[in-house]
């Protein structure tokens, strides 16, 4: 075996090296220093997250296998996985405080080695080109946010939550795997370019069903309509910051991950097979996560619908099936991480200021908190998609690539969605409504939050007004997919 | 880039609210306001100005002062401007309601966030008239329609939380239809290998849009922009919008925001696509026939005078849509008249409600009465706007209804002549409602006691009121000037289909 090959994988060995250090320093380190941990952590992530934008980390340009075809990497990938970088960053940041807590003393070493495994398993779920490799990659991602989903010990919801949530990850998992098994007895192999020949031709019930169940279990992980029943209690019983990395970078990683599969595995049976499959989940997701999170009173929970909604969105740039879809759908990750994370960010600086999560609490907060009250419109308005802010380009830019592939059906399909935009206007607006418009006689007081909190706070802020205007990054992924190797797919 | 000066409509504003963030106190935030308007003022007089000369000069471009700067260049979105007639006019009306505006919310609590948003609101509606290009325009459309709810849900009176609401969703709704039309248009831009388009210019020029697409798109786009004109069914955000928005957001509204929707059906729907606006006229003149009506008789049964004038801006902003579908030059001339005219016309009317609110604190005109006696400058301008509401020669309101008529009238078929003689009922019902309001409001006997000690204008107020009342009656004794400005519009080629020229 050639060893040089390692060499491909520069991201996750130099997410393994963190991984090293922050384990070594947990470990090693003596208990005074251990407070130190959570910056650390953050700081070398960040070196981490710079570096992969280095010219030698994006690659000469061309697509790289690697380990005889079981590991792509492209500049593609280098951008996607550079995109949950950033995102994991700005997590850290917001969870320094929390981590710092004296309810963690003990485990503020376990939710940092946990958060970088996971990371790893989505790396390699992203740039596996095997099915294999895939699963490693999916158990690897899923099994230790359980883990990080019960970190709050003395609390019964989370340990509720932690047990919902591996329950559902193990079952979506053997859905998968059952789907992998028709996969395999269809076509023979296991490698994505081998089944995307073989499947070409065939048409049975067999390649239906494994369409199905492949779906149905990364569905589990995406949170889509009807497999979404997790997601909320799970998001409620979490702790803050391991709810916000769940959203935003776990969704974000399995989304793009779903969209390698789907047009790299079964791509050629897209209009056959699948894409009335998806069509009918979008629906289902965006209606559903919508009408849900109207009700919603406890923030999280209203941000779990949301998110599942969010999720269906996204999932336009994969039924578009053309590179445009797969640009918007990078590029509508981007802005959601960031939107997402602004909004958790004032929700984990409120409770860990007062402990207060429900809506009714945030009731005249623009007196006491103007900037948090800001930033958490900024962030509701970004969801919902409202120009100038950043929101409201991704969504009109997964709605232009999702048009681009033309038929009615898809017209239709968007149409749906865009009402759907009105619906969850409403409930953003309702948050809005709290903080600025409603008057209450226990309004949560004036209180600073601290540095890194407001710092995330900050960059998220800043990335919501600035992601839209500045061209350069849509364009840029625009570019960047439609030379990539990924477009011979979309022919 | 700042070379252009239709620019120059965004970067005031936008300098404007700098400014805002800097200010400590309420009279410097008065003089940002003030100042930021006068130069807004002048700058639409200059563009005027310049683009008469250049008219006079024989140009005959359908656009003056176009520039376009790339934005996102795989998508072809660029920032385009250009203006024809119809904007500059536009663009006039609406650095006047800012005007007037700012003087009117002189004394508004909480003054730093409500110019804030004020201001935010005029960048978008002042951008979405300046914008040739879809992307750019749909982008400032919005950026118009979000801080209403804000502006309402803080700062207004009455069932506040429930009409804000009921606005910003009804609003957004449409914006939904207009995206999917305005992206489908996109995509239909250019003739098979072509290069796809934003830039309105070039897709008339293109002319691409096959007949069955038309027919889809139209009416997506005719709703989406029909809603904030005020199109019955669509109309029902209106009257609890007006009701409870504070003065000057009453006055932007109805007076700017609302010809936006006017506005945008001819400038997308109809320019870009005159086949299909040639077939389906007919299910949209039926609609806006019945809010002319419509509206009208509701603002008779009203008491509550924003009810009332709201009412009445969903009948003279049909009349708007009503003309624009009839599809001729005359009547679509009279369409921008009426726009211009309604606009002055009702940010006079909600102007001169919120101070008599102020001072009365009631809307009620069943608990009022005698108001000429009490306070008769505000009085005297009510009876002017009232006369120009209902059509009075000399005023606004006359020009561009006549103008209107006349032109719906050249339709000879019988449905044209059965909806225009319908929608000229409107002028009568509207007599109704106005004089009904003026004479119990102003000359009936007085009310209430303690309606004695109240005051007259202050100021401020009269500066408001008299920038307007000299807007409209200008417009009302030199039509021609308007008709002049306008009528360039109608000549560009795509036109042929409709038998324009």
């Amino acid at each position: 075996m050639d060893y040089s090959q390692f060499l491909t994988m520069k991201q996750e060995l130099g997410l393994l090296v963190v991984f090293l250090l922050v384990f070594l320093y947990d470990t090693f380190m003596p208990g005074r220093t251990q407070k130190g941990l959570p910056v650390v952590t953050t700081v070398l992530m960040l070196l981490l997250t710079v570096a992969g934008f280095c010219p030698c980390c994006l690659g000469s340009g061309s697509d790289v296998m690697a380990f005889s075809g079981m590991y792509e990497t492209s500049p593609v990938i280098s951008a996607i996985k550079n995109i949950l970088n950033i995102g994991v960053v700005i997590v850290l940041l917001q969870s320094i405080r929390w981590a710092n807590s004296d309810a963690m003393a003990m485990r503020r070493g376990e939710f940092y080695e946990l958060l970088l495994v996971t990371l790893f398993g989505m790396y390699l779920m992203i740039s596996s080109r095997h099915f294999l490799m895939f699963i490693i990659g999916l158990e690897s991602a899923s099994l230790p946010l359980a883990a990080m989903t019960a970190l709050n010990k003395g609390s019964q919801e989370s340990h509720e939550a932690a047990g919902k949530y591996i329950l559902t990850a193990v079952f979506s998992s053997a859905i998968f795997m059952m789907g992998l098994s028709f996969v395999y007895g269809l076509t023979g192999s296991l490698y994505f370019s081998n089944i995307y020949v073989a499947i070409a031709s065939e048409m049975n019930m067999m390649l239906v069903c494994a369409v199905a169940f492949v779906i149905a279990g990364i569905g589990f992980k995406l949170s889509l309509v009807p497999f979404h029943l997790w997601t909320a209690d799970v998001y409620q019983g979490a702790p803050t910051s391991v709810t916000s990395y769940l959203s935003v970078i776990s969704k974000g990683a399995t989304a793009f991950a779903f969209m390698a599969v789907m047009a790299q595995v079964f791509g050629t049976v897209y209009s056959r097979v699948w894409e009335w499959m998806l069509y009918a989940l979008i629906i289902l997701t965006i209606t559903v996560g919508n009408l849900f999170a109207i009700r919603q009173r406890n923030m999280k929970r209203f941000l779990a619908f949301s998110s599942i909604s969010q999720a269906g969105y996204i999932m336009l740039g994969i039924i578009a099936y053309n590179t445009m879809g797969v640009a918007a759908m990078m590029y509508y990750i981007l802005v959601y991480i960031f939107s997402n994370l602004a909004a958790f960010g004032v929700i984990g600086a409120i409770e860990n200021a007062t402990g207060r999560v429900s809506m009714d609490d945030y009731r005249g907060l623009y007196k006491t908190n103007p900037r948090l009250s800001f930033a958490m419109m900024l962030a509701m308005f970004s969801l919902a998609g409202i120009p100038p802010f950043a929101g409201f380009f991704s969504k009109f830019f997964i709605f232009t690539g999702a048009l681009n592939q033309g038929s009615v059906a898809i017209y239709v399909l968007v149409l749906i969605a865009l009402i759907n935009t009105i619906v969850s206007l409403y409930y953003y607006l309702l948050v809005v409504k709290a903080m600025f418009i409603s008057e209450d006689d226990c309004v949560i007081p004036t209180f600073r939050s601290a540095f890194s909190e407001r710092l995330g706070l900050w960059i998220t802020v800043a990335g919501i007004i600035f992601l839209g205007l500045v061209s350069c990054i849509y364009s840029g992924l625009l570019t960047l997919t439609a030379d990539s190797a990924l477009s011979l797919f979309f022919a | 880039m700042f070379s252009n000066i239709l620019i120059y409509f965004v970067v005031i504003p936008l300098v404007m609210l700098g400014g805002l963030a800097l200010c400590q106190n309420i009279r410097q935030i008065r003089a940002v306001a003030v100042t930021g308007s006068l130069a807004l003022i002048g700058l639409s007089a200059w563009v005027l100005a310049e683009y008469l000369e250049l008219r006079g000069a024989g140009n005959e471009d359908p656009m003056l002062f176009v520039d376009s700067w790339t934005w996102f260049a795989p998508l072809n979105i660029h920032l385009a401007v250009g203006v024809d007639g119809i904007s500059v006019a536009m663009l006039i009306l609406s650095s006047i309601i800012v005007f007037a505006g700012s003087f009117a919310s002189w004394e508004i609590k909480q003054a730093k966030e409500f110019f804030l948003w004020l201001i935010l609101l005029s960048t978008g509606v002042f951008g979405f008239f300046i914008s040739i290009d879809l992307f750019t325009m749909f982008m400032f459309y919005e950026v118009a329609l979000i801080p209403m709810y804000l502006l309402i849900g803080v700062w207004g009176s009455g069932n506040k939380n429930y009409s804000a609401m009921k606005l910003t969703l009804m609003l957004m709704g449409g914006s939904a239809f207009l995206m999917l039309g305005l992206i489908g248009i996109y995509y239909h831009s250019a003739p098979e290998g072509g290069q796809l388009t934003w830039n309105i210019l070039e897709i008339a020029n293109n002319d691409a849009i096959d007949h069955s697409w038309q027919t889809f798109l139209f009416p997506m786009t005719f709703v989406g922009f029909g809603v904030l004109g005020a199109m019955f069914p669509f109309h029902t955000w209106s009257p609890d919008g007006h009701a409870s928005a504070p003065t000057a957001v009453s006055m932007l509204h109805a007076g700017v925001l609302m010809k936006l929707g006017g506005y945008g059906c001819f400038r997308v729907a109809i320019y870009l696509m005159p086949q299909a606006a040639h077939e389906l006229s007919w299910i949209f003149l039926i609609l806006t026939g019945i809010s002319v009506v419509y509206g009208a008789f509701c603002a008779c049964v009203k008491t509550d005078l924003k009810y009332i004038n709201a009412y009445s801006s969903v009948s003279h902003c049909g009349l708007v849509l009503f003309a624009i579908l009839m599809l001729n030059e005359t009547a679509m001339t009279g369409a921008i008249m009426q726009m211009l005219s309604h606009g002055l016309m009702t940010a006079l009317f909600f102007a001169l409600i919120g101070m008599i609110y102020g001072r009365t604190h009631t809307r009620e005109i069943t608990q009022m009465g005698g108001m000429m006696q009490i306070m008769p400058y505000l009085s005297v301008c009510y009876v002017i706007a009232g006369m120009a509401s209902l059509g009075l020669p000399g005023l606004s309101g006359f020009v561009s209804e006549m103008t209107i008529f006349v032109g719906s009238f050249q339709h000879a078929d019988m449905f044209h002549r059965v909806f225009t003689i319908a929608a000229c009922c409107s002028i009568v019902i509207t007599a109704v409602y106005i004089l009904r309001v003026v004479g119990k409001l102003l000359f009936g006997p007085v009310y209430d006691e303690h309606h004695l000690s109240l005051t007259d204008a202050t100021w401020w107020e009269r500066l408001s009121t008299v920038t307007l009342i000299v807007s409209v009656a200008a417009i009302g004794c030199f039509p021609n000037f308007f008709n002049h400005l306008i009528n360039f519009t109608f000549k560009p080629a795509i036109f042929a289909v409709l038998g324009l020229n």
